[in-house]
């Protein structure tokens, strides 16, 4: 999570005291990001030796400090929110590696550990959904948050039963592997 | 007491070495004011479930229970009221009457248990207001988007003294915003003291409920814990 570039992102609507910058990102994310206050400073003093913001100089340091954001500020702040982040190069998942190690392990049935995990996962979706039940007042901040964490559960589940169907057709049908076919593929990818 | 009951309920197609057992011993127990969802994939026996559990078909063993009261000990006309009464269903596809209007939908299963036309009526637009489209009352089915009539099912489902709703996939071809606001309707009614059981693939879907079941092969594979506490499920970010 870039808390650089959501503070940025803060102030180009102005300049803000350093305690303000805090509570609107904490507002900001549906208060499931909560922040320290060493963290915020630490960015702030970051982002300003790096020229994207400048302070009143005028002003003692701590919470009193106003923050603007520079020229180049603006431009970083551009840049982040046009360039894809990046998620393209599959991640080191440790659950795709658990259940691939499953598949080896004598004893083991893959298909428990697969349902451990979805159990565990619709658990966390019912969590989340419960709070999106819960909320009184409507937060829009805070649906996005729900919503990217129902949807990123949702996918691992999808994945988990993608899983389980093709475990349970290779075990009808034993076919040749296509693991060096595949991992040539990706090879050339690169 | 629970409302819905299902003991070692079994259920087969077919004979010989065309076999096929869609349910094997489930049990099953759904309270008034919960909801609980089944999730599993295509042909893993959820709408078996979901026909016998609403008597619209018997189980080959087992026994299915209703309000403590046996279906298997119920004549076909006991079993018929409590399906003009007692028991709602949504489908995927609506199955609304093209040829009815929204309110008169919501009403008929009302008039044909006896009730006068005018009192069915009253309770129809009650029905259709709890789903926030008592205004499109008069519009036909296909003058109605598909979040519109999942909502004049969801109030035919609950319209009356109905105290079990039974759904097949009930937001399946809905967008999400739509799929979302049936799930909160149906929560609704389980708040004014239906028990619910949705069957489902969809993991979105299922969240909404108290408990989730997982069937596959027919079978009661697993079950989630009551949900946490929403302090629980924020206090791993707050402490890093």
């Amino acid at each position: 999570m870039s808390v650089r570039h959501a503070l940025l992102a803060l102030l180009s609507e102005g300049p803000k005291y350093g305690f303000q910058l805090r509570q609107e990102f904490e507002e900001g994310t549906g208060d499931v990001w909560p922040l320290n206050v060493g963290q915020v400073y630490s960015t702030l003093q970051r982002l300003e030796h790096s020229g994207h913001i400048e302070s009143d100089d005028t002003a003692d340091d701590g919470p009193q400090k106003v923050f603007r954001l520079t020229e180049e500020g603006k431009s970083e702040l551009h840049r982040w929110l046009s360039t894809p982040t990046d998620i393209a190069s599959p991640p080191r998942d440790e659950l795709v590696i658990k259940v691939l190690s499953a598949i080896r392990v004598p004893g083991i049935d893959v298909n428990d550990v697969i349902q451990l995990h979805r159990r565990y996962l619709v658990e966390l979706m019912q969590q989340w959904t419960h709070l999106k039940d819960d909320e009184a007042d409507f937060d829009l901040a805070f649906a996005l948050v729900v919503d990217a964490e129902l949807s990123r559960l949702d996918s691992v589940i999808r994945w988990l039963d993608q899983a389980e169907g093709r475990l349970k057709r290779a075990e009808l049908e034993p076919a040749p592997s296509t693991v060096p076919r595949l991992r040539r593929r990706l090879v050339a990818r690169r | 007491m629970s409302f819905l009951e299902l003991r070692n309920v079994s259920k087969s197609y077919g004979a010989g070495s065309t076999l096929v057992h869609a349910l094997v011993d489930v049990s099953l127990a759904v309270d008034r004011g919960s909801l609980v969802a089944v999730m599993g994939p295509s042909g893993s026996g959820k709408s078996s479930l979901l026909t016998i559990a609403g008597s619209l078909e018997e189980p080959t063993g087992g026994d299915v229970l209703i309000d403590g009261k046996p279906l298997a000990s119920m004549s076909h006309n006991d079993k018929a009221r409590l399906r003009r009464r007692t028991i709602g269903y949504v489908f995927q596809d609506f199955n609304l009457l093209a040829g009815l209007t929204a309110l008169e939908n919501v009403s008929l299963p009302l008039e044909l248990d006896d009730l006068s036309a005018r009192k069915a009526r009253t309770l129809a637009m009650t029905a259709l207001e709890n789903v926030g489209i008592a205004e499109r009352a008069g519009h036909f089915p296909d003058e109605l988007s598909g979040g519109e009539r999942q909502r004049v099912a969801i109030a035919r489902a609950v319209v009356g003294e109905r105290h079990l709703l039974l759904a097949d996939e009930p937001s399946g071809a809905l967008d999400s915003a739509n799929g979302e606001a049936v799930m909160k309707m149906i929560r609704g009614a389980c708040k004014q003291g239906v028990a619910a059981v949705v069957v489902t693939h969809d993991a979105h879907l299922a969240s909404w409920a108290d408990r989730v079941v997982f069937l596959k092969d027919g079978r009661i594979v697993d079950q989630t814990m009551p949900p946490p506490s929403v302090e629980s499920l924020l206090a791993p970010a707050r402490t890093s």
